[in-house]
């Protein structure tokens, strides 16, 4: 059995279990499944222990908080004080933070237990959860395949019910993408709607942190937690941040959705095609306003992100230096060489491979000719979307052109792994929200569509995600292993 | 050497004087432990983020407007990336396009009454390194990031020096500003103000530029002179020996004052400048800068003139007070308690003042002697009651803290005689032990009356009037 949030909430609430109950649960399935499906870097069980026993004297003295005695996982991206933080990299392998992330400040202040950190590919580039350190992590749908990535780890423990909650980042897909593959609800928000401080960078302009779970309830639920105005991130959004959980009624009536004509042309599997019309079908009988808009300049949004996401993130890493923390190679023999082979033998190939892009976009010669061009290309994209907005209150699509692939598949391939991202870069790009729900399957693999809202409009997303969820059960499946 | 124009440029690093960093809110003060003032965000860490000090952006706004300068109302913090381990995040926050201050100028004096305006390019914020220690420990070095993060508004002036006495001329008047403007406490020991120059040479009417070399490591204006003068004297002697001057960062070795290769510019970083997309852009309205402007002090220029018109000081010494903010300070200090003597003022602190903190190597914010002390020891020579000789044994005893004016002409009886009564017996005393000198005078050698006012003078120890003393001799000896 498995839980939703909500049900934990509830059940806690009503003293029908104790949070160390749920707790203890959750940690031996964790026990279980993870030597096969790889979903944690790290297991915190000591932790989760006190975590719940305290949560339990809270609930006991009527001291309660939004979440309080709530497992949930974290993507190994957010910082832990006295926890180690990997980022999914050999180079942080033994760094422990001496600081929490705000966003687990948040969890921590609304009372939730943290069970671990999950596998990441590694600094959070990635589609597939194969470039991490600690290894792949395998889709519980299908252990051959991949469960997507980056924040794959997160992804394949709500699938597998290692967690009923957890955390990931999105800087191109990371969150939306991993979910749509492992059949949960992701939702990746507005860009400065959640705090960045204390989740290592990749793509400074485009990064965001965000929840999974199995429902639009139960993302709404941490969402709450993890969302607001954090002074110590520049770029977070001062903007008030509305009760989500109160708008999941709203429905879904008279709502005006596009589907633009771009996300359903070559490049998706028909099959998923097909799942993704009879879920619009079902959202058109729910009173949806559905039309086709287009946006013309979706084909450039992958040139143009893997060039502002390879610049940022070659000037981000450039502090794995093994000077101060993390890997140092053994015996330097001067700086040079500390430098070199500290970072050779801390970084794995892909991030490698960006940061050599993202160097030679901004070198003397080339910037105008890369960054500045992406960030021009990058104004059309958000254009694209505010002309859309004009005329619709949402727009729908797949959240992947294609159900998760066998791990190996793409490896060779890093242009077709990049294309994984297709629909879901835009909007990172744009800083737009967007999120994934389950709508069915294709060979036994769960596919995933995606909801684009407009700017700081998670609660029209929730709604709709919700009432969709309302009348189908597809983000109830279970795959074998964890029924 | 005839025949060649020397063109100078400055890039001067002024540390801005917020009390905590420019991204952090880690102490700036100098002199702690090392890495006890640098916290996560100076660090480097995984998952930090920088957060704007505004109080920083106010100080360059002050700058600019100080300078008559341009100000966007946009500005922008780029990354400069480069790898060194004092370095934290492998790169340095600083401004590429869209700096805080814009063109501007500032006008220096040279000779009495020459002056010449300087133009400056830009002036923008950015944070500090750390330090690196290369020797403390053996085979290793040591890192102390207190510095980290430290704001400094770097100013770049245009290549509009012609000597190295107009580039510290025009340091000088920077530096003087910077501490008016109380953004930089200007200290070149500890490295809060450091000037690098751009030094170049060319033919006197050449149109083009010589190649310019990069000096750096200057600490003080005497050394900014020296490996100036150095530099130049290289360059053309190169040049003249038929060879070329190769584009080079040069440090300046004050030890053996020369100039040594650091690197080339084929050695130099490309430093991938882009947008640093963890700080917004700063915004600043005019408002912003009318308000900074209205709060701006008196500045040294507009001093000097107020000096000249309200005082009739000359225009050196007006251009010697107002330069730096310490002595105008302590003038106009000292000046509240006797207006009407700023002449006598002026002279003592250009003058015995002046020259007694040179002598003890003291700023004159810290001298022992107080405005206030000075001022009343001016009035003490004004009101008679001691003579400008005495005075100068009142400052000495004042100086080694024997007390306040009174006090000491009280302890040690300086008190002048003005009593006529009392100068005519010491007179009397004198003419009848020297009649031989009295009929010298009496003969018409008129040099014999100084002889007498000496003789007069020693006799009271000083203390008689001597303006009495040479009126009641004149009169006695006719």
């Amino acid at each position: 059995m498995s839980m939703s949030v909500t049900e934990i909430r509830r059940g806690l609430a009503e003293g029908r279990f104790s949070s160390v109950e749920v707790t203890q649960d959750y940690l031996a399935r964790i026990a279980q499944h993870n030597p096969v499906l790889n979903c944690f870097i790290s297991v915190t069980d000591e932790l989760a222990l006190a975590q719940a026993r305290q949560a339990d004297a809270d609930l006991a003295n009527g001291n309660t908080q939004a979440l309080t005695g709530v497992p949930i996982a974290h993507k190994d991206l957010f910082c832990t004080d006295g926890v180690r933080t990997s980022c999914g990299s050999r180079i942080l392998d033994n760094f422990i933070a001496p600081y929490d992330a705000t966003i687990i400040e948040n969890f921590k202040r609304d009372g939730a237990v943290m069970l671990g950190k999950t596998n990441m590919d590694e600094f959070a580039m990635g589609s597939s959860n194969e470039n991490s350190f600690y290894g792949s992590v395998a889709n519980p749908w299908n252990i051959g395949h991949v469960p997507g990535g980056s924040s794959g780890g997160s992804a394949a423990a709500i699938a597998a019910g290692l967690a009923p909650g957890a955390t990931g980042t999105d800087t191109g897909g990371s969150i939306r993408q991993p979910a749509a593959l492992c059949g949960v609800t992701g939702i990746k928000p507005t860009y400065g709607r959640v705090s960045r401080y204390g989740m290592v960078a990749f793509a400074s302009s485009l990064d965001q942190g965000g929840p999974f779970a199995r429902s639009a309830e139960d993302c709404a639920l941490l969402l709450q937690t993890m969302a607001g105005f954090d002074p110590r991130d520049s770029t977070s959004s001062e903007q008030a941040v509305p009760d989500y959980s109160a708008a999941l009624g709203d429905g879904i009536e008279g709502l005006k959705i596009g589907l633009p004509k771009e996300y359903f042309s070559e490049g998706l599997d028909g099959r998923l095609a097909a799942v993704i019309e009879t879920a619009v079908d079902e959202l058109r009988k729910l009173g949806a306003d559905i039309k086709e808009i287009s946006l013309p300049n979706t084909s450039l949004s992958i040139p143009t992100y893997y060039v502002v996401a390879m610049a940022e993130c070659s000037s981000n890493l450039s502090r794995f230096d093994g000077v101060r923390f993390g890997h140092r190679c053994a015996d330097p023999v001067d700086l040079e060489d500390l430098y070199k082979r500290s970072r050779g033998e801390g970084f794995g190939e892909e991030v490698k491979r960006r940061i050599l892009i993202g160097t030679y976009a901004l070198s003397a010669g080339y910037y105008d000719a890369y960054y500045l061009k992406a960030q021009q290309l990058r104004r059309m994209i958000k254009d694209d979307f505010q002309t859309a907005f004009d005329s619709v209150d949402l727009i729908l699509g797949p959240t992947t052109p294609e159900v998760a692939f066998e791990i190996g598949a793409k490896t060779d391939d890093p242009v077709s792994m990049y294309l994984q991202d297709i629909y879901t870069i835009s909007l990172n790009l744009a800083g737009l929200p967007g999120i994934s729900l389950p709508v069915g399957f294709v060979d036994g693999l769960p596919v995933g569509m995606q909801l684009i809202g407009n700017y700081f409009d998670e609660s029209t997303l929730l709604g709709a995600a919700h009432s969709y969820q309302q009348v189908s059960d597809w983000h109830l499946q279970v795959p074998e292993l964890a029924r | 050497m005839s025949g060649w124009e020397t063109v100078i440029g400055l890039e001067i690093h002024a540390q801005l004087a917020t009390r905590s960093k420019i991204f952090s809110g880690a102490s700036t003060a100098y002199g702690a432990e090392p890495n006890t003032q640098a916290c996560a965000v100076d660090l480097g860490l995984p998952g930090v983020l920088p957060v704007l000090n505004h109080e920083a952006v106010n100080m360059a706004i002050r700058f600019g407007v100080a300078i008559d300068a341009e100000i966007d109302h946009r500005s922008v913090f780029a990354r400069k990336n480069y790898f060194y381990p004092d370095l934290p995040k492998g790169y340095q926050i600083s401004q590429f396009e869209l700096p805080i201050v814009g063109k501007g100028h500032i006008s220096i004096s040279l000779t009495e009454g020459e002056h010449r305006e300087i133009g400056i390019t830009r002036a923008h914020l950015e944070e500090d390194a750390g330090k690196s220690i290369h020797d403390q420990f053996p085979e290793q070095s040591g890192i102390d990031l207190n510095r980290a993060g430290t704001p400094l508004l770097e100013i770049v002036s245009e290549p509009d020096m012609r000597s190295a006495r107009e580039a510290v001329a025009y340091a000088r008047k920077i530096h003087s500003l910077v501490r008016y403007l109380e953004i930089c406490d200007g200290n070149m020991q500890e490295g809060s103000f450091r000037c690098d120059a751009n030094v170049s040479v060319r033919r006197f009417g050449d149109d083009q530029l010589g190649t310019r070399a990069e000096l750096k490591n200057i600490n003080s204006f005497r050394f900014l002179e020296r490996a100036i003068n150095f530099e130049v004297e290289r360059q053309i002697e190169l040049i003249e020996d038929g060879g070329r001057v190769v584009q080079e960062t040069r440090l300046y070795d004050s030890q053996r004052d020369e100039t040594r290769s650091m690197r080339s510019k084929e050695e130099a970083n490309d430093y991938r400048y882009f947008p640093d997309p963890d700080l917004l852009p700063v915004q600043i309205s005019d408002q912003d800068i009318a308000s900074i402007r209205a709060q701006l002090p008196e500045l040294p220029e507009q001093k000097k003139q107020r000096y000249i018109d309200d005082f009739g000081l000359s225009n050196y010494n007006a251009e010697l007070l107002s330069s730096n903010r310490d002595t105008a300070l302590y003038f106009e200090a000292a000046l509240v308690e006797s207006p009407q003597l700023s002449t006598p003022l002026v002279n003592w602190i250009l003058g015995d003042l002046a020259g007694a903190l040179n002598k003890a190597g003291l700023e004159i914010s810290v001298a022992p002697i107080t405005p206030i002390m000075l001022s009343q020891l001016i009035t003490r020579i004004d009101d008679n009651t001691i003579s400008g000789k005495i005075a100068k044994q009142v400052f000495e005893a004042m100086w080694q803290g024997e007390g306040s004016v009174d006090a000491i002409i009280e302890a040690r009886g300086l008190k002048q005689i003005t009593d006529s009564g009392a100068i005519e017996t010491l007179i009397d005393d004198v003419i009848t032990a020297n009649p031989e000198q009295v009929e010298q005078f009496r003969a018409g050698k008129e040099k014999v009356l100084g002889f007498f006012v000496g003789q007069v003078m020693q006799q009271s120890r000083g203390k008689a009037n001597p303006a009495q003393v040479n009126a009641i001799l004149r009169d006695k000896l006719k």
